[in-house]
């Protein structure tokens, strides 16, 4: 791979990671509420995506897949909330957002790879 | 999380966007990386996830809401760290064999959650060591 292509993803990795901030702030302050409902839907269309992506643009995986939804999608930050939600007793949102969230991601992968199909 | 606060002025919204976005970049670098050195993909993502999943559970327990932490975690972990890959990674395992994918997901999910644990403990204790340097 030539390095313009790396630099290329990574900076489209860097912009996915900037849409994903503002998804995050714009999402919690219209839902208003603690759990973080930007994350869960960033990822699960990042999933679906990703699917479509590596279905149709297979060409286009490196830097738009892996690179731009890479970013954009996030795993550490689901791990944290999950275990502070845990924490702060919110035991049915804690586990929603683990599971619930983990099903959802991997309906709308198949869903994204099923449409390419 | 999103702290459910008095709205961000948009200034300070846009700054953070930015230094997420300076931070992505770093962290989708090092995880694209990560990719190139471990020749299984689904590998390099679950150690990048299990990583970048204790890294910001101390960045976490250590910083508070700050540039700094929407810079290192919102930025480089969020972007060290996938969950598109994750989850197509997992599909596409299915179909060869759904006993390792489920391995795959278990794994992940289990290990992803101790390693937040362990993070945020970590980060606590470390809090806890600086305190009692600066008191004593």
């Amino acid at each position: 791979m030539s390095p313009l292509i790396f630099l290329l993803a990574a900076a489209c990795g860097g912009l996915g990671a900037a849409v994903r901030y503002l998804v995050d702030v714009g999402v919690a302050r219209v839902a208003g509420t603690r759990f973080p409902w930007g994350v869960m839907a960033i990822n699960i269309t990042g999933s679906f995506l990703l699917g479509v992506v590596i279905g149709m643009l297979p060409d286009a995986a490196f830097i738009v897949g892996a690179g731009f939804l890479g970013g954009y999608t996030t795993f550490s930050t689901a791990m944290v909330d999950t275990v502070s939600l845990w924490r702060d007793g919110e035991r049915r949102a804690s586990v929603f957002n683990a599971v619930g969230m983990l099903v959802l991601a991997l309906a709308a992968a198949a869903a994204g790879l099923a449409l390419a199909s | 999380m999103t702290q459910v606060t008095a709205p961000l002025p948009p200034r300070t919204a846009l700054r953070r966007a930015a230094l997420a976005g300076f931070g992505g970049m770093i962290g989708t670098a090092a995880r694209l990386g990560l990719g190139m050195l471990i020749p299984d993909a689904a590998i390099a993502v679950l150690i990048a996830n299990l990583a970048g999943a204790l890294i910001l559970g101390i960045l976490t327990a250590r910083l508070p809401a700050s540039d700094l932490r929407v810079f290192l975690g919102t930025g480089v972990l969020g972007g060290f760290t996938t969950y598109s890959a994750f989850a197509v990674d997992a599909v596409q395992l299915w179909g060869a064999s759904a006993l390792l994918s489920f391995g795959y997901l278990a794994g992940s999910l289990i290990g992803g959650l101790l390693a937040a644990i362990i993070g945020l403990h970590l980060g606590a204790a470390l809090g806890r060591a600086a305190h009692a340097r600066r008191a004593s």
